[in-house]
């Protein structure tokens, strides 16, 4: 974006903010991974574990996109964790409720419809009553939560067979797996919601990066009062990435499901904090404009191989997981923070 | 005619808030007169306290309000909010207790000496995010996120997995009511607090500082303030909050546990201030609309408890009258309405050709 006619730069064009970041959070996901390899050994030595990390974290990749895109945008949107448990667990009584063949795609479409009713709600509020986004989505996570208990305080366990086995369904790859002890090939597995992350997290990029939508996303979150010179509908622009990020949360509320077959009142409590750490490590500034879909993958990476190292290792509590991912994210916010400043003196003296 | 309007205009940001708390009362009203009834009662030892729906909304909301207080500010200075107070509030507890527990007895003495100390502690921990939100020049949402994910785990650190019980009429006092006074004592800790920071802002330019900082760091600086100090001020004074909260919260239960401890009390704060009007970007505030806001919110749940909705789906509810009231706050809304009612008043011809920006 900026920086682009940095004259020490011979032909090249320099890194911008965004891509500087998500290059350092890169970086040092490989330097973790590797010294968890060397010093741990074991299960970071196969494929399968960064599978795991996949399967696992499936749906905080994707309501991590959609944290990102409404962050690039300027906003902010803290009901994507109510809305994961809301979707799980109307799903979940639905599935029970309903066994025919036409369910499944049924259940899909009521977790989307969830989702995006969710979306519109809030992208009404935020961008054309003008309230403050925080608040909105703050108002979103209780309505989301609230809403879940009011379907079933207690746990709703899904019994629907074509669903289970959906579940159980994995994409084995032989040639990435390994030998276990007895001689037998174990094949590296990855579940289908790993996939639709993996999917959606590239179809994000994609967009925020070649279709005209995701580019005006960028400039509403860059500044708005330029965007709206430059003609671009800022009202819809911000509308549009409610709309997307609820639609997104929706589906990631099925992937949960996928992964864990269970409605439960206190499913992904606090996800959405993890959600914006992620993002914030990927690269992605809260105060709009700037940012990466695929940094942001890389920072719920991050934060996974924490929670598998300290899982690992003697200090395996949870208070030490959060004491690590804290003092890890702090490291993160404090080095983007200087780094930025320094390229602003620097970009001042040229 | 004109003095009437001048008062309104006086109001200003108070007014949604008022008519809010306003419409609760006298839903409240037609749904259960009784609501309203206030007995006095004797209490587990013996004397005499008021009871009753009123007051057990005020006495709740203590905690809210004074932390409220403290976040208005650190909102006006930083535009940006504190998200760690919860998390915070119980490392101060956590300080509290080891100190008490390291004194032996629950004296008078000693119980000031803990407070002293969860305040320095608290104090530390503001500085920290101060340090990130004004030094670094980190989104505060973003600086206080590393305290909001560790904070408890600190708190657990300091005071082992214990929940420690502590009884002793001392606590009882701060906590429930000082024997021989029919109030409960959080309530006067809200005036305390309230009034320290009116008495503050009254002989101290501090709160013209910190709404010029909020509204223009550059020229503020360039007037000779330094927006470090301010904002590292308003995280200052958001720690004395926070740790007065935290001790009244131990008292009130006479037991610290660092998980439920001013558990998810941010967003509520978060809340307040907004209910109360003021702008989450920063700039001009009123603490008076912050403290409605969190008796407002308070009201609200124990009006939907009393209406027999289960503890938890009060959430949803909460939402919904949330959204009511910010809607109706709305800058949108209210040029909507401030057009059609000229409309009504000049028979159909609409003045106002302006268009609504921004």
């Amino acid at each position: 974006m900026n920086g682009a006619n940095n004259k020490r730069t011979r032909g090249r064009e320099p890194l911008t903010d965004a891509q500087l970041l998500m290059t350092i959070s890169i970086g040092i996901f490989v330097v973790m991974y590797a010294l968890a390899m060397i010093f741990l050994g074991g299960g970071f030595l196969k494929v399968q574990q960064i599978f795991d990390l996949l399967n696992d974290n499936a749906a905080l990749i994707i309501i991590a996109c959609a944290l990102t895109v409404v962050m690039i945008g300027g906003g902010i949107n803290i009901s994507v964790g109510g809305v994961i448990s809301l979707t799980c667990m109307a799903c979940a009584i639905f599935l029970n409720a309903h066994t025919g063949g036409l369910s499944i795609p049924l259940s899909v479409l009521l977790a989307l419809g969830i989702g995006l009713g969710f979306g519109l709600m809030m992208g009404f509020l935020v961008s054309y009553l003008e309230i403050q986004p925080f608040i909105v989505s703050l108002a979103g996570m209780f309505l989301a939560r609230g809403l879940t208990t009011m379907l079933s305080v207690n746990p709703v366990k899904v019994a629907h067979e074509g669903f289970l086995a959906l579940v159980k369904a994995k994409i084995k790859i032989p040639w990435l797996g390994y030998v276990a002890q007895n001689g037998n090939l174990i094949p590296a597995k990855l579940e289908i919601g790993a996939l639709i992350a993996i999917c959606v997290v590239i179809l994000m990029a994609l967009m925020l990066r070649y279709m005209r939508f995701g580019r005006n996303i960028y400039a509403l979150g860059g500044n708005r009062q330029s965007a709206l010179m430059l003609g671009i509908n800022i009202k819809s622009t911000c509308f549009w990435s409610y709309v997307l990020s609820g639609l997104l949360s929706g589906l990631a509320g099925y992937v949960f499901l996928m992964h864990k077959p269970a409605g439960n009142a206190s499913v992904a409590m606090r996800s959405e904090m993890d959600a914006i750490a992620a993002s914030i490590i990927g690269g992605t500034l809260l105060t709009g404009g700037v940012g990466n879909v695929i940094g942001t993958f890389f920072g719920v990476m991050i934060l996974a191989t924490i929670q598998k190292i300290i899982a690992l290792s003697p200090l395996n509590a949870s208070w030490w997981q959060e004491m690590a991912s804290g003092a890890m994210l702090g490291f993160f916010i404090i080095l983007q923070s200087v780094v930025l400043a320094n390229r602003g003196k620097r970009r001042k003296n040229n | 005619m004109l003095r009437r309007k001048k008062w309104i205009a006086n109001l200003g940001q108070l007014l949604i808030p008022l008519i809010a708390l306003a419409l609760l009362l006298l839903f409240n009203l037609f749904r259960d007169p009784g609501f309203f009834a206030i007995r006095i009662a004797e209490n587990s030892m013996g004397g005499k306290v008021l009871t009753g729906n009123l007051i057990s909304i005020i006495d709740s909301a203590s905690e809210l309000a004074i932390i409220a207080m403290g976040m208005t500010l650190v909102t006006a200075a930083c535009g940006g909010q504190d998200i760690s107070v919860g998390a915070v509030g119980a490392i101060s507890g956590a300080v509290f207790v080891k100190v008490l527990q390291g004194m032996g007895a629950i004296t008078g003495p000693s119980v000031v000496l803990g407070l002293i100390a969860c305040c320095l502690a608290t104090i530390l921990f503001k500085l920290f995010n101060g340090t990130l939100v004004a030094v670094f020049r980190i989104q505060p949402m973003i600086a206080t996120l590393i305290l909001y994910s560790c904070g408890r785990s600190i708190a657990y650190w300091i005071n082992g997995d214990a929940t420690p019980q502590l009884n002793s009429p001392i606590l009882s006092a701060i906590g429930m009511t000082i024997p021989g006074i029919p109030v409960p004592t959080p309530i006067f800790a809200v005036l305390l607090v309230g009034l320290l920071l009116a008495l503050v802002f009254k002989f101290t330019n501090i709160s013209l500082y910190t709404q010029s900082v909020g509204i223009n760091q550059g020229a503020a600086r360039l007037n000779g303030i330094n927006p470090t100090v301010i904002k590292l001020l308003s995280f200052v004074l958001l720690g004395v909050c926070v740790s007065v909260s935290s001790v009244i919260g131990i008292s009130r239960l006479g037991q610290l546990n660092h998980k439920t401890l001013l558990v998810d009390i941010e967003m509520d704060a978060i809340l307040a201030v907004a209910i109360g009007g003021n702008n989450l970007g920063g700039g001009k505030f009123k603490i008076s609309g912050s403290i409605l806001g969190a008796y407002i919110i308070q009201m609200l749940t124990t009006t939907l408890y009393a209406m027999n909705v289960s503890p938890v789906n009060v959430k949803a509810y909460k939402a919904i009258v949330i959204i009511i009231i910010v809607v109706a706050g709305s800058p949108v809304v209210k040029e909507k309405l401030a057009a059609l009612m000229k409309k009504k008043k000049h028979g159909g011809i609409n003045p106002a050709l302006r268009k609504g920006v921004g």
